[in-house]
């Protein structure tokens, strides 16, 4: 009875994806999202029931999948990721009807999507080998011809699709391995029994299994250097995709790394959880990097994705070093932060994402140079869009500050008490913290005042109109989503706090309490997002009368007036000499030359008559993905390469084709016996 | 610098001021009252042999300092009360004097300084010249003088002040 | 204190802070000036000069871009309104400031980048090229200072436990020789580099200057006249004044008061004022002798700075 809902969760994915599949064109769409979002509403019964009740919900079939057989087990750890996917996929879904006209009506993607979200909502419930591994395929196939939507379009999808395709089954691989490797030794693959038998693991194979698990599920949660596929594919494909996949599926590679490390294999030793922390910081710094200086509004949004899993990275991995030294109240801490912070990035990237498709659907761009002048075209799409950035760039009051601070102070706290190794990489992250932290707010100032401030920067931008009511309502969910999580986080921290205990062995709750105010139990710190806010409002209003009173004064000349704005007594200002984004980007670009190596391309076309004479310059740059150039680039060569002098051993003749064989029969008939 | 002449800057400084009197008594422009003590002043150079400027730079210098009775000088016409024009105005200035006018917030005040300003003084009739300040946008006060001295140019400004 | 009374007594305490920082910031502002300008020789403005000014700028006309929309008259009031309640929780006259729980130091810097992000957006707005020239240079120092003060905060919070601020005056107070300790005077080296660059001053970026080309945060209000023009003035003026406010209490912190008393406010807004003045007239001296770095030489002054507080966040731990 009480796992039921899940069995609803399964039904009604299922069912959404034969109506997409199986009705007309004009009920497709709104069908398959009603059902979606009955499968999303027992999803979010079954795990707030497993949050408050603090039991795990079991499911067991012998019929589905044969031979090994259907086990659910969702635990309050998985229930936190089940809620956030939920959440992000009722509003992607929601946006998904408005967007549906444009080109997201098909039959293919109408079946796809509701089975990628359900897919996403089962992951964290699985637990078994075999479940997890069918349904975290599932998810990588539906995302993976989500992608593909628009393939005609463009070379870049098709490539996008690609990457994705390869790097994601490589990640899988890893993880199969790691999850087999586990089972064989326990001897059962349910995931109880492979905790059971943990201890009596060699280190060897479990320092294998979690290097493993942390490549295969690093790689979907966008850690560098296995995160060149996800500024490819989240542009490429459509929005309400782009949305899930970085609100929902990132987070789930987190999951994949928790999961192995501390609910399967115990804990382990201090190394493990310091390679987390410095993949973290990596990822944290060379993603906040590239979505500075990026000039694409959804590859900006992708790279950012992986500067946050970054943070949530370094929670995890500080959690897990303060844990395994002892400390289990900070450990607690970290991990509450680091799960805040993924909670807050679903809630902004996700309507990040939407809006970004939203401007993409008004304008036929998505190329920030080509925008601008578009927040009085489209107010609450812009309004919405500015909730996100503000609440992306951590200020205050809005959710990203919160968590911020809670990660802030769990570094803090854990500091004084560990040793030097622990101490230089936390100093080290709380660096990686700030830094992200400025280069986000340059990175989404350009976003904003570039994308939809001043005047348009082409045609397009200037002619565009708000979208549909159901996409402003998809991504506007999401941002109040924010400013609730903002002021009252203490709704969901509870929550967090009994999924972190499962993680954190022997921590009790780091109780956070207080209507208004944020206390952390045990460790001195306190924060009032409702008093800033209030505050805030009030010194906004109190401004404001102050400024009107001049109106009161004057008789003959208005009080406001427009008027073109000032450029030195020039002739006519012009639209294309306001900043763009490249120029904007420019000198942090400058800045961090050697870790962007941008190209640069210079090409001075002179006059017949004379070389003092110049006819034409151009001018290109661009930045691309240093880690693909560098190190996957070279290795895809050598694999080229090798498969061509592989080559040499067919040579067509049938003859050396039936002495391999026989040569082949004869190494196995020796080695067997 | 040497060190110890840093040091001595520092811990004994001189000024060269020269002291201008008290106030004056007439208050030039109705809407300068309005001012009460704070003028900010934008100056365009609409076309001026440079001597007028010579004799600003000076006014704003050690010796006469403008800047103690409340006046300076700003970068943007928005943020200036008055708009201080020298030189006779050119065909390629014009345009441009008549936007830095208009860019101004109200009440706004225009003085034009030096013979040129008020009628093109010796370049009157020039091939290149449009005409005097007066012409292209409506002046306030008039400071004459080929160039004005910084008594006088400083005199006009107290006025606007009223310091 | 009871309800009435001691909520009346907080309001009074923070109304007082915010009053003294608004009139002190432009006061403070006219003492640099005229400390340089006796530098240079001359008599320079009166000390109240920029009061005046805030005064005639309320009284002129607001001029609007007509290609702007709503986001070029929110960034001076944002900047204002930040700076206010940032100003409202911190512990400037007294170490138990009314709103004092959540005057988190964490919370204080984010304000202040609320403030900026508010008016870089509303300098792109403009539709300008120097508002979007300002905009990028501003975002850009503000990315590299971020590190330097973040960790600077760090290395203030490890030895106390605590990032609470008026923890942190309060523990200067109780422990003087805390003060004269190796990661304090590294984070103090630290913070100098942070303030002059989140202030604008040489050598980072000439207020006064002319030429647009070398303008980092005055070619973004180029375009502001009248009221905007007065707010965001009086905006940078609390906010250096903020800044210089919390490191004299965190550095020289007697003088401050203790408790929420109406003489021990006084006598400590007054020591802040003195504090403040003091360390502004050491700006504006070093200003005076200080040409301004080139724009791409930034990095590296902001680089050191973060060096300084690495070296204070090691010193903390390993002490």
């Amino acid at each position: 009875m009480n796992n039921l809902t899940l069995v609803i969760t399964a039904a009604g994915g299922l069912a959404a994806a034969i109506a997409g599949g199986a009705l007309p064109a004009q009920a497709r769409v709104p069908a398959a999202v009603v059902l979606t979002w009955g499968a999303c509403a027992a999803a979010l019964f079954a795990a707030i029931t497993v949050l408050r009740t603090g039991q795990s919900m079991v499911l067991h079939s012998t019929q589905i999948l044969p031979i090994t057989g259907v086990l659910m087990v969702l635990d309050p750890f998985g229930a936190v990721f089940v809620i956030v996917t939920a959440v992000v996929a009722i509003a992607a879904t929601l946006y998904w009807i408005g967007y549906a006209s444009h080109g997201l009506s098909t039959r293919t993607v109408s079946a796809v999507l509701p089975l990628f979200v359900t897919s996403m909502l089962l992951v964290p419930a699985a637990g078994s080998v075999a479940t997890f591994l069918v349904l975290w395929e599932l998810m990588a196939l539906t995302s993976l011809l989500l992608v593909l939507v628009d393939h005609r379009r463009s070379e870049a999808t098709r490539s996008a699709a690609e990457w994705y395709a390869v790097m994601t089954h490589v990640g899988a691989a890893a993880i199969l391995f790691a999850l087999v490797l586990l089972s064989a030794h326990a001897g059962g693959q349910s995931f109880a029994a492979i905790r059971d038998y943990a201890g009596h693991l060699p280190p060897g194979v479990r320092g294998l299994a979690f290097v493993l698990a942390v490549v295969g599920f690093g790689s979907k949660a966008g850690a560098v250097p296995f995160h060149v596929w996800l500024p490819k594919a989240h542009p490429e494909a459509p929005s309400p995709a782009s949305a899930l996949m970085s609100g929902a599926m990132v987070n789930l590679g987190i999951y994949g790394i928790v999961l192995v490390g501390d609910r399967l294999l115990g804990g382990g030793p201090l190394w493990w959880w310091l390679v987390v922390t410095v993949l973290g910081i990596i990822t944290a710094l060379f993603g906040a990097l590239q979505a500075a200086t990026s000039t694409d509004l959804k590859r900006l949004l992708a790279y950012s994705t992986a500067d946050n899993m970054g943070l949530v990275l370094i929670g995890v991995g500080a959690s897990g070093c303060f844990a395994t030294t002892g400390h289990s109240l900070v450990g607690g801490l970290a991990m509450v932060a680091a799960l805040f912070v993924m909670v807050n990035h679903a809630a902004f990237k996700g309507s990040l994402f939407l809006s970004a498709g939203s401007v993409q659907v008004a304008t036929g761009s998505r190329d920030l140079d080509r925008l601008g002048g578009l927040m009085g075209r489209m107010p609450i799409t812009g309004a919405v869009f500015l909730v996100g950035a503000l609440a992306i760039t951590a200020l205050p009051p809005l959710n990203g500050f919160v968590g911020e601070w809670l990660l802030f102070q769990s570094l803090l706290h854990g500091l004084p008490a560990s040793s030097t190794v622990v101490g230089v990489i936390v100093s080290v992250a709380v660096a990686a913290l700030a830094l992200t932290g400025g280069l986000t707010a340059a990175a989404f100032v350009k976003v904003i005042g570039v994308g939809l401030l001043g005047r348009p920067r082409s045609a397009e931008a200037a002619s565009a109109h708000e979208v549909p009511r159901t996409m402003q309502l998809g991504a506007g969910l999401l941002a109040g989503a924010c400013v609730v999580l903002g002021l009252v986080p203490m709704i969901v921290l509870p929550a967090l706090e009994r999924a972190a205990a499962l993680v954190v062995p022997g921590a009790r709750p780091t109780a956070l309490y207080g209507g208004v105010d944020l206390h952390l139990q045990g460790l001195p710190g306190v924060l009032s997002p409702v008093l800033l806010a209030a505050g805030l409002m009030l010194a906004t209003g109190a401004v404001v009368a102050m400024r009107g009173l001049v109106g009161l004064r004057s008789r003959s000349r208005s009080a406001l007036r427009q008027a073109d704005a000032w450029g030195c007594g020039n002739g006519v200002q012009t639209a294309r000499m306001q900043y763009t984004a490249t120029s904007f980007a420019e000198p942090l670009q400058r800045v961090f030359d050697d870790v962007l190596r941008p190209d640069h391309d210079l090409e001075v076309t002179h006059r017949a008559e004379s070389r003092y004479y110049v006819e034409k310059v151009t001018y290109r740059t661009s930045i691309g993905d240093v880690i693909e150039h560098s190190l996957y680039r070279p290795v895809i060569a050598g694999v080229n390469w090798w498969g061509r002098r592989a080559r040499a051993l067919q040579n067509g003749s049938v003859h050396r084709y039936l002495a391999y064989g026989l040569v082949a029969l004869v190494v196995i008939l020796v080695v067997s016996t | 610098m040497t060190i110890r002449g840093i040091v001595q800057a520092v811990l004994r400084p001189r000024t060269v001021t020269e002291d201008l009197g008290p106030p004056p008594n007439d208050h030039a422009v109705r809407s300068a009252r309005a001012l009460r003590g704070s003028l900010q002043i934008r100056h365009v150079d609409a076309g001026s042999c440079n001597g007028c400027e010579l004799e600003v730079a000076s006014s704003f210098g050690p010796v006469y300092d403008a800047e103690r009775f409340g006046v300076r000088l700003v970068a943007s016409p928005r943020h200036a009360d008055a708009l201080l024009v020298t030189g006779p105005v050119t065909k390629n200035m014009a345009g441009p004097l008549v936007k830095t006018f208009e860019a101004m917030p109200e009440p706004r005040v225009v003085i034009a300084l030096g013979d040129c300003a008020r009628d093109c003084g010796v370049f009157r009739g020039g091939y290149g010249v449009e005409g005097p300040v007066a012409d292209l946008v409506p002046v306030d006060i008039q400071v004459p003088g080929c160039p004005p001295s910084p008594d006088v140019i400083i005199q006009a400004l107290r006025n606007l002040a009223g310091r | 204190m009871t309800g009435f009374s001691g909520g009346a007594a907080a309001v009074a305490v923070v109304a007082a802070q915010i009053t003294a920082v608004g009139l002190g910031g432009p006061l403070l502002i006219g003492l640099m000036r005229k400390v340089r300008s006796h530098l240079e020789g001359r008599v320079g403005p009166p000390v109240h000069q920029p009061l005046l000014d805030l005064r005639k700028l309320f009284t002129k006309q607001r001029i609007r871009p007509s290609y702007a929309s709503w986001v070029f008259g929110a960034g001076p009031v944002a900047l204002v309104a930040t700076a206010v309640v940032a100003v409202a929780i911190s512990p400037l006259a007294t170490t138990h400031p009314p709103l004092g729980q959540s005057a988190d130091f964490f919370a204080v810097v984010f304000l202040l980048l609320l403030g900026s992000v508010a008016l870089a957006l509303a300098a792109l707005d403009t539709g300008t090229s120097f508002g979007g020239m300002g905009a990028s240079r501003a975002m850009t120092i503000g990315a590299l200072a971020e590190p330097a003060l973040l960790v600077a905060i760090l290395a203030f919070s490890i030895p106390a436990h605590t990032s609470n601020l008026p923890a942190l005056v309060r523990l200067g107070l109780v422990h003087p020789q805390m003060i004269a300790s190796p990661e304090r005077i590294l984070a103090l080296g630290a913070f100098v580099v942070v303030i002059l660059a989140e202030s604008g001053r040489l050598p980072v970026d000439n207020p006064s200057t002319h030429l647009e080309l070398t303008m980092i945060h005055e070619a973004m209000v180029l375009e502001y006249a009248g009221p905007d023009l007065a707010l965001v003035t009086l905006g940078e003026a609390m906010r250096l004044t903020l800044l210089l406010g919390l490191f004299v209490n965190l550095f020289v912190p007697w003088g401050v008061a203790t408790g929420s008393g109406a003489i021990a406010i006084v006598v400590g807004l007054a020591a802040l004022a003195g504090k403040v003045a003091v360390v502004g007239v050491a700006i504006a001296t070093f200003e005076v002798f200080t040409a301004k770095m080139r724009l791409f030489r930034l990095p590296e002054l902001l680089a050191g700075g973060f060096i300084l507080a690495v070296l204070g966040a090691a010193a903390a731990l390993v002490v």
